[in-house]
């Protein structure tokens, strides 16, 4: 991408996940500076979502460090309000609030979490809603949207928290051709005026087009990473081409 | 008015339907009396057990599996005993236990009159099964809902007022509803004890004037009259909480 | 509201561990006896309430525990009693709901109408007040043919519990019916069965095993609910617990006796909704 990229604000070294006798994630390191676009793809089942959970405390790692703009989130007394005011996540499921409109979605957290003024909250909110294209269904209940018009307000509602790192947990795989395309021009947007995001993702014509770098995993580990044109064209290790040769 | 009462003294002489309430002033306060501490008998219950059922629920869920248990246990006990024998042990064992005070004429008393002892005992019993229907409507939020909560930042507690209780109690309105008219229904156990309500109103009026029959039909109409209130305003609250596209 | 169950509370949608149908395995029989932890709450408040009335009696007496002991099989007698009212009423019960929960779905407009308006009527009317209402409006001997029968209060106050059960069980039998997919009517009628045919051969086998839990449940009220008829005069476990109170006249013994007339419809009801919840379980799994 065009812009510069600043200093690390994502840290990963050596984190391990267990669930029982399943170990999910296997000493996992990775960086992310802010500004970049980082891709996460793979097989599934190999950790990607999992990874992600991670870094906003949804899940606890067994072993390793994890830092986000200087906090460590693999302790004890975590801030959760503080990392997850840096942080956002959108999900493959949107996840809205059924029971609000549109509008309050977006404007729920900025409410009550950071217990902000309504008249700003509903301002921003307007704008989020606008930049993602949905102003004409600000009243509209979740259960009256399409799976992409969700997915957008989703975003949006993340977006609401004025966090420093978004992260996309394969948000357009339940999605139709048609719909996953709204919300990918979303998300280059959104890393085209420098947000720093990390993204699962199945599509890799869009990670070629939007990622700064794209990691490959398999079965807990990283199996190679580097810039897309590299990547794509001169891939190193035999499971990252076996790997390609299925997908594309 | 007049002429509604005369048509009935008309029927009690021609006929022998001798519906005394209707022209018999005396009759009719003592009804209209058992009227109106039956209805305020209800809400004080439906208020107080709906009390019981949120902290329930709450407790339910907590950390500590002696807190756990110990909500499983007094909602077994209040489901599986006669919820006449419970209001029995309520009114003579449990009263009999705890110390008399004295009242405003120097009389000894007990520290809770029958009225409060049928407060008590309903509320608790309907309260257990409401515990259960409130935790029934919180585990059928999805987690990916409440996943999404804790990600934008919201602590336990805001997730579960602003998102988690919202959402479970439209799903469980149906069952509060019919757990509600079951306690108006069982309202009339108090006349075990002497509690003035309309079962024993009647029974005070049948008894001086041999009306049963006539006495029966009214008293089976007026409580299929207050249930049909109750189940018309549950259901006017189910239609104004309706989520749009919402499949509840 | 009526979604094909009961106005009964029971149980919402079974608990998210489901298990494959099959066998009956040692855990659905030691389901139906309680979990440990509930047991174990309860019997310590069996033991913490005698305790605290032992304690509270220091006196020559004889010990609490002791007359609970000695009154108790006159009880069990009496609570016997309840179980005999409570299976009569609710094979009475059964018989007539099943009528009329098909009465509920029969093509004739008239037919549909008066059984939906029983069913409401009696569903919606408190259980005492019915018992009530059979007791007084029941005569106390019939003439037939000549012979005059004798009707004896515990026979009008089973038919005066009969009645709440015929409108809950014509509500469940209406909601197992609906429960069934509209297809297999109209599979049933493209293969030229009648209404009597599809109901009696289809419909019915099939919808017989949902009704079972609410049954169960109301089986399980229907119960706790015999002890109405202490209310109207008849002796009973209830009456007769009073009855001791009144002999020993000792305040200390209120708290252990009543409590042990609780344990006694606990013992009985408990295994009956764990048994229910089992079942549920197990026929929630087929389609």
């Amino acid at each position: 991408m065009s812009h510069e990229l600043g200093a690390p604000i994502v840290l990963i070294d050596g984190i391990e996940k267990r669930f029982g006798a399943l170990v999910v994630l296997r000493d996992i390191s990775l960086t992310v500076r802010r500004g970049e676009c980082v891709c996460v793809i793979g097989p599934s089942g190999s950790g990607k979502s999992t990874l992600l959970r991670a870094i906003n405390a949804l899940v606890p790692v067994s072993k390793g460090s994890i830092k986000v703009d200087g906090i460590e989130v693999n302790e004890p007394d975590l801030d959760k309000l503080a990392l997850r005011r840096k942080v956002g996540i959108v999900f493959q499921q949107y996840n809205l609030f059924p029971h609000k409109t549109a509008l309050e979605n977006v404007m729920m957290a900025p409410l009550h979490v950071l217990k902000q003024q309504k008249d700003e909250v509903e301002a921003r909110a307007r704008r989020l809603l606008a930049k993602v294209r949905l102003s004409d269904k600000e009243g509209a209940y979740p259960g009256e949207l399409s799976g992409g018009q969700q997915q957008r307000v989703a975003i949006a509602r993340s977006l609401a928290m004025n966090p420093m790192l978004m992260l996309f947990d394969e948000v357009t795989a339940a999605l139709d051709p048609e719909t996953k395309k709204e919300v990918l021009v979303t998300i280059r947007e959104l890393a085209a005026e420098g947000m720093t995001c990390m993204l699962v993702t199945h599509e890799m014509g869009f990670a070629a087009e939007v990622a700064d770098q794209i990691y490959l995993t398999d079965g807990g580990t990283i199996v190679e990473h580097g810039p897309p044109a590299e990547f794509f064209r001169n891939a190193r290790h035999e499971r990252t081409r076996a790997f390609l040769d299925q997908v594309l | 008015m007049q002429a509604i009462a005369d048509w009935f003294k008309w029927l009690a002489g021609a006929h022998g339907i001798n519906v005394s309430i209707a022209y018999d002033a005396f009759d009719r306060a003592r009804f209209l009396t058992g009227l109106t501490t039956t209805i305020w008998l209800s809400i004080a219950c439906i208020v107080l057990s709906i009390a019981v059922g949120l902290v329930g629920a709450w407790l339910q869920g907590a950390r500590s599996p002696i807190v756990r248990a110990g909500v499983a246990g007094f909602v077994q006990f209040f489901r599986n005993t006669p919820p006449l024998v419970q209001l029995a042990f309520f009114y003579f064992a449990v009263s009999a236990a705890l110390p008399m005070v004295t009242d405003q004429f120097g009389a000894r008393v007990p520290l809770v009159n029958n009225v409060g002892w049928a407060v008590i005992s309903f509320s608790l019993f309907a309260g257990a099964f409401n515990i259960e229907i409130f935790r029934s409507g919180i585990e059928a939020v999805p987690q990916a809902t409440m996943e999404a909560a804790e990600s934008l930042g919201y602590t336990r507690l805001q997730s579960y007022v602003y998102i988690v209780f919202p959402l479970a109690f439209r799903i469980c309105l149906p069952a509060l509803g019919n757990n509600l008219v079951n306690l108006v229904k069982t309202t009339t156990l108090a006349y075990a004890i002497g509690v003035p309500e309309l079962l024993y109103a009647a029974a005070q009026v049948w008894s001086e004037t041999f009306n049963v029959r006539e006495m029966m039909v009214v008293l089976l109409v007026t409580y299929v009259a207050i249930v049909a209130v109750l189940v018309g305003f549950m259901q006017s609250w189910e239609r104004k909480l309706r989520i749009p596209g919402y499949n509840a | 509201m009526n979604r094909g169950t009961t106005d009964l509370p029971v149980l919402l949608a079974p608990r998210r561990r489901i298990e494959a149908p099959g066998e009956w395995g040692l855990r659905d029989i030691a389901a139906v006896f309680g979990s440990r932890k509930v047991f174990a709450a309860l019997v310590a408040f069996a033991v913490l309430s005698v305790a605290v009335a032992e304690a509270a009696d220091a006196s020559v007496r004889p010990g609490v525990f002791a007359t609970v002991l000695k009154w108790t099989p006159l009880i069990a007698t009496g609570f016997l009693f309840n179980l005999a009212v409570s299976v009569a009423s609710m094979a009475v019960g059964t018989f007539a709901g099943v009528l009329l929960g098909l009465g509920q779905i029969s093509l004739l407009a008239p037919v549909r109408g008066a059984s939906w308006a029983a069913t409401q009527f009696f569903r919606n009317s408190p259980w005492l007040v019915l018992l009530f209402f059979a007791m007084f409006l029941l005569p106390f001997e019939l003439k037939v043919a000549g012979v005059t029968i004798a009707l004896p209060a515990w026979f009008k106050a089973i038919i005066g519990l009969a009645l709440p059960v015929m409108a809950n069980v014509a509500e469940i039998v209406r909601g197992g019916i609906k429960s069934i997919p509209v297809g297999q009517w109209e599979s049933a009628e493209s293969l030229a069965f009648t209404r009597i045919q599809t109901l009696w051969r289809i419909i019915l086998p099939q919808a017989v095993k949902r009704m079972i839990p609410p049954w169960m449940n109301l089986y399980a009220i229907l119960t706790m609910a015999t002890t109405l008829i202490s209310v109207v005069g008849i002796q009973d476990a209830m009456t007769l617990t009073r009855g001791a109170l009144v002999a020993e006249a000792r305040t200390d013994l209120y708290l252990p006796l009543y409590a042990m007339l609780l344990l006694l419809f606990f013992i009985y009801c408990y295994p009956i909704a764990r048994l229910t919840q089992v079942l549920e379980r197990r026929f929630a799994v087929r389609i």
